[in-house]
């Protein structure tokens, strides 16, 4: 699934560029830095958006496409925000032959949201996850801290309501 | 033997390659063309497509040639059976994923996944099509990307990286997603893209091509309202004639002038004159820059690709450019003024057409002040050497027959060497050193700003004066120079930039040769090659000479720099953002 850019408005504040700035700074002239950084980023802003990684293509001489390319290869890396609610789909081989595939996709459909993305409202993000070792509950999905296990397609619209509210 | 050769057997046949070349180099030695697809010698070197794979005796598994180093007592084998199944089934797999609409691609007849596949006698594709429907982006003024027809090779990429430094695209995604494109997918025209088109002519598909507008032309020429002139520039002569299976380096300036009159065009402009103009208004612009020591190094501006650079990259040195135009701009300034005064024409009914070894002039064309006569472009259609091809083609001109015809008057040969790397420079030396002094250079032969070397420096005296001389070609060197000179490394009086590596000869609008011939033949050298010797073998070399520039100016323009000069032949520049973010 590419990685889709945000829609989403950025919201960085100094604190945050000035920590981006040092980190840069440190890691800069080091071998295999772009990583690190980029790695370091996106524990400072949660995502890496075009922004940030604007930000550290100028300093590090590189060009925008080149650290794009590393972001868009490696999927720990992402371009979107979390949401507020962090809706994860198990895509472990139990959850997945039970039916996952169709959990992922109703809930693509209910909120409007491919996996990977992020509400335009900021409230739900979708990911598609390894397994999460809750096969006995499969097909399983977690939202923010609640396990909802044993779902059936036509229980997604009702689950995600609540947490609408 | 000597020790830095290795003996190796390719094909059962002994051969002495030298240590650490690759088995495609040392094949290649001993007369076998592997073939390759990814492959540009020290540029993309990635052993990515395996079209070259070759057997290896002993080994496990193929190995890729274009990569894989010789050592003694190697056997290679590069045609047999399991070879060729190999290579069948990779090219199956590139066509499987390839949008096959040969007939109607501007690169049909001169594709080099479609040579392969004819080549390899490819009849069938085992696997189905799923890509079908073009995927175009055109934001560009130059440049139609369409990924549907994209193999992944990484050609476009390592060019705009290494030689060009801009690297605006590049592989994104990952497996059966990853695609060539811009970050974050945004059009080329978002991003610091300076249309210099090397991408195209590195792309072995017709993934990447010039925006055609060739019809526009046609259009124009059967308007009987409309007087259509076209200008030639310098290096186009010594190029077309590949276009019709000539070799590289052959100079076809007779018939490419009998070939545009064929086509119907008006009149038939040798844009070398402009070249001589520009000599006549960049000359005393030096020389009062030098006096004044002011705004030096000046840098050139024919190289529109460059300008764009140094607008986006280093807008630092833009008050060091030229003011002047380039050739093709003065070409229509010249012809929308001069031109039309004397032929009593209204310049709203004259086309002025340029042909071009360039891509970025399709985008100097609707630069800002660039319009000698208000309200009307300088330019109208700017068309790049291979759509003229395309053009003497569609009319049914038999070029190779055609009988040698000249333009209405001959131009110098200084403007002529514009079409290579330090050519500029060449022949403002020749007319400065007389300007300055009042007497013409001991010899017309500047060598040292000669030859395909990316940066290339030199000293003259010049009335007494020591005027430090540079010339760069390829962005990657003009970055070079340029950081040189920011960290007060280098100093400079006087410099020309080319975006191109080698200069016009070498442009993105160039006909496209093959990566193998490409790999064996350096066609800045071949093609600069014809350029010199027309020079030499000239009895006009040098601008201030050629008399219709005389006549410009005394008919029409009164002196160089005056008024009435800059308002039709000078421009100016300004500070433009990289990206185009929202």
């Amino acid at each position: 699934m590419p990685n889709q850019k945000t829609k989403i408005p950025f919201k960085g504040t100094p604190e945050q560029e000035k920590k981006l700035r040092e980190v840069i700074e440190k890691h800069k002239d080091g071998k295999g830095s772009t990583m690190i950084i980029l790695q370091e980023a996106q524990g400072i802003y949660g995502y890496l958006p075009e922004e940030v990684q604007l930000i550290i293509a100028e300093s590090m001489d590189m060009s925008l496409s080149e650290v794009y390319g590393v972001v868009s290869f490696y999927s720990q890396f992402s371009l979107n925000p979390k949401g507020e609610h962090v809706v994860a789909v198990c895509m472990g081989t139990a959850c997945y032959v039970k039916g996952a595939g169709d959990i992922l996709e109703r809930i693509e459909k209910k909120l409007n949201c491919k996996a990977g993305e992020v509400t335009p409202d900021g409230k739900f993000s979708v990911d598609a996850v390894r397994c999460i070792g809750a096969c006995g509950l499969a097909p399983v999905i977690t939202i923010g801290d609640n396990v909802h296990g044993r779902l059936e397609a036509d229980q997604v619209d009702g689950i995600l309501e609540q947490y609408m509210k | 033997m000597a020790l830095d050769t290795v003996k190796l057997k390719i094909n059962g046949r002994e051969v002495d390659a030298p240590k650490g070349s690759t088995i495609l180099e040392a094949a290649r030695l001993a007369g076998i063309q592997i073939p390759t697809l990814c492959y540009m010698r020290n540029l993309n070197e990635i052993g990515a497509c395996r079209i070259c794979v070759v057997e290896i005796k002993g080994a496990r598994n193929n190995v890729a040639a274009c990569a894989y180093p010789v050592s003694e007592g190697m056997e290679v084998f590069t045609n047999t059976d399991n070879i060729v199944k190999s290579r069948k089934a990779t090219l199956e797999l590139i066509l499987s994923n390839h949008r096959m609409d040969c007939l109607t691609c501007l690169r049909n007849t001169n594709c080099e996944l479609q040579k392969l596949a004819a080549d390899f006698g490819i009849q069938h594709v085992r696997y189905s099509t799923d890509k079908t429907d073009p995927e175009i982006e055109a934001s560009e003024m130059h440049l139609v990307r369409d990924n549907s027809k994209c193999i992944l090779c990484r050609r476009c990429v390592a060019v705009c990286k290494k030689n060009q430094v801009v690297a605006v695209i590049g592989p994104n995604d990952r497996g059966y997603e990853t695609h060539i494109s811009c970050a974050f997918d945004r059009n080329l025209a978002e991003v610091p893209c300076v249309s210099d088109g090397q991408c195209m002519v590195a792309c072995p598909t017709g993934a990447l091509t010039e925006k055609d507008d060739t019809e526009k032309v046609w259009k124009a020429l059967g308007d009987p309202s409309k007087h259509v002139v076209v200008g030639v520039a310098p290096s186009i002569r010594v190029t077309l004639g590949e276009c019709f299976g000539n070799p590289i380096g052959t100079n076809v300036e007779g018939k490419m002038v009998a070939a545009l009159y064929r086509l119907g065009f008006d009149n038939v402009f040798d844009i070398n004159h402009t070249a001589d103009l520009t000599i006549m208004e960049e000359g005393p612009e030096f020389l009062k820059r030098l006096e004044k020591g002011e705004r030096l190094p000046m840098i050139t501006s024919c190289s529109p690709a460059w300008i764009r650079f140094c607008e986006k990259f280093y807008p630092d040195f833009i008050p060091n450019l030229s003011t002047c135009k380039s050739p093709q701009q003065m070409f229509g300034a010249v012809t929308k003024t001069m031109y039309a005064k004397d032929k009593g024409i209204d310049p709203k009914d004259i086309v002025t057409v340029s042909i071009m070894p360039c891509t970025a002039k399709k985008f100097e064309i609707h630069r800002e002040n660039q319009q000698a006569v208000d309200g009307l472009d300088d330019v109208d259609v700017a068309l790049t050497t291979r759509e003229l091809a395309r053009m003497i083609s569609r009319a049914g001109i038999m070029f190779n027959e055609l009988p040698e015809e000249s333009f209405n008057e001959t131009a110098s040969t200084a403007g002529l060497i514009f079409g290579t790397t330090g050519g500029v420079m060449e022949a403002a030396l020749r007319t400065v050193c007389e300007l300055a002094t009042g007497q013409s250079p001991k010899s017309l032969d500047f060598l040292e700003v000669r030859g395909i070397g990316g940066i290339k420096e030199a000293e003259y005296d010049i009335g007494g004066k020591t005027v430090r001389c540079a010339t760069a070609s390829g962005l990657a060197n003009v970055k070079k120079l340029l950081d040189m000179i920011k960290r007060g490394e280098k100093e400079y009086d006087f410099i020309e930039m080319m975006a191109c590596p080698g200069g016009c000869v070498n442009g993105g609008g160039q006909p496209i040769q093959p990566a193998s011939v490409r790999n064996n033949v350096d066609l800045r050298k071949e093609r600069a090659e014809a350029i010199y010797v027309a020079d030499k073998r000239s009895n006009m070399r040098k601008s201030h000479v050629n008399p219709f520039i005389k006549r410009l100016y005394d008919e029409y323009f009164d002196a160089p720099g005056s008024e009435k000069a800059h308002k039709a032949l000078h421009t100016s520049y300004k500070a433009q953002p990289r990206y185009k973010l929202d």
